[in-house]
């Protein structure tokens, strides 16, 4: 029983401490680093573990990052699962919310707006780079980019719900065309 | 490109926000977060901006900016935001419950069917479509966004320097594979000189 306390608190001490790097939206990014931790160094999880939590987060719906919560569940059962979710998520989205506190205080002004208005067209670029990312890094070639290329042309000209569009590309996929 | 869905509003001055309930928040990120299949942000662009209208294009593209240099996951930090603007630290709160919970779960019931069945090249297979399309929607999000900030610049050297920004940043970060805190530290001055100075 120990030893588990052990790894739970571990774990939470060490996503908690990588939390605060994730700029840019990066829990996907520090992948790499909690493979090294969870994998590599601990070997608390198998190679197709951290595989599958990745793929599956991905898939379902809500955010990417909670493949950290199935790392988590497969390190350590239900106390590793929400020690990891807390770990991170707790300490960045606290920063967040203190700094709108602290910004109602002195709100905005000029420079607010221009930090703001200038920081949009590179997030844009940001956006469109992970999705380039992932469309990079999926095992599927050719025809993968072909799906994705349709998928943005249907969903600039059409109002269509996106989560047919999503059904649609598992639908495609389960008939091996991708 | 002709049947982009129009703008909206066409003189939303600075109205006060609705003010919102945090359950109809917490209701509401939950149904984003729910349908939110390969990632939320081309759902809550649709759900905030083009049905519900709670912000406009431009605002939601701020947020996404903020959210994205902010630590954290950016959706999350959207939801922070939205919640706060509507409803307070209340409703920052609801909001990220609603962003998180219902996933949460969804998840742990997919990774306990995954061990059962996740041996099948079926699954794998479906997951790999599923995940082009979802990298599309991403690109799609992005393009959108670009369409509008290009309408709302209002000469063309500020139209000019967006389409220059978006594309450094993108290839750096997608191309080139830069840390994306140099490519943005780099970009900022630059970026936010532009919006400081460009005519209203």
């Amino acid at each position: 029983m120990d030893s588990d306390d052990c790894i739970v608190c571990a774990l939470a001490l060490h996503l908690a401490l990588l939390s605060m790097m994730a700029i840019g939206g990066g829990v996907v990014m520090l992948a790499p680093d909690i493979y090294r931790y969870v994998v590599a160094s601990n070997h608390w999880i198998t190679r197709e573990q951290f595989a599958a939590a990745y793929t599956i987060a991905q898939a379902a719906p809500g955010p990417n990052m909670l493949y950290v919560t199935l790392v988590g569940w497969w390190v350590a059962g239900w106390a590793g699962a929400a020690a990891a979710t807390l770990a991170i998520t707790v300490p960045p989205l606290t920063f967040t919310l203190m700094l709108l506190r602290a910004s109602r205080r002195h709100h905005g002004g000029r420079w607010g707006d221009a930090i703001a208005g200038g920081l949009a067209p590179v997030s844009v670029g940001l956006l469109a780079a992970g999705g380039w990312v992932l469309v990079r890094a999926s095992d599927s070639g050719w025809r993968g980019a072909l799906l994705a290329a349709l998928t943005v042309v249907i969903a600039m000209r059409t109002r269509l719900n996106p989560i047919w569009l999503i059904a649609g590309g598992g639908f495609i996929g389960a008939l091996h065309l991708v | 490109m002709s049947t982009l869905p129009a703008p909206p509003e066409p003189d939303h001055t600075v109205a006060p926000p609705p003010a919102l309930r945090p359950l109809a928040l917490f209701l509401a990120f939950s149904q984003m977060a729910l349908s939110g299949f390969g990632g939320v942000m081309p759902f809550a662009y649709r759900f905030l901006v083009e049905k519900r209208q709670w912000l406009r294009p431009e605002q939601f593209a701020e947020m996404v900016a903020l959210g994205q240099v902010l630590p954290g996951p950016t959706i999350c930090n959207v939801s922070i935001m939205v919640g706060w603007r509507f409803a307070g630290v209340r409703g920052a709160l609801a909001s990220l419950s609603g962003m998180l919970t219902g996933p949460i779960m969804v998840v742990l019931l997919l990774g306990v069917g995954y061990q059962k069945f996740g041996a099948s090249p079926h699954v794998h297979d479906a997951l790999t479509g599923m995940s082009a399309v979802a990298a599309g929607l991403i690109l799609s999000t992005a393009l959108k966004m670009a369409v509008r900030l290009w309408r709302v610049a209002p000469v063309r050297w500020v139209k000019g320097s967006l389409c220059g920004f978006a594309l450094l940043s993108f290839a750096g970060v997608g191309l080139m594979h830069w840390p994306l805190i140099e490519v943005v530290a780099l970009l900022a001055p630059f970026a936010v000189g532009v919006a400081f100075f460009k005519p209203k």
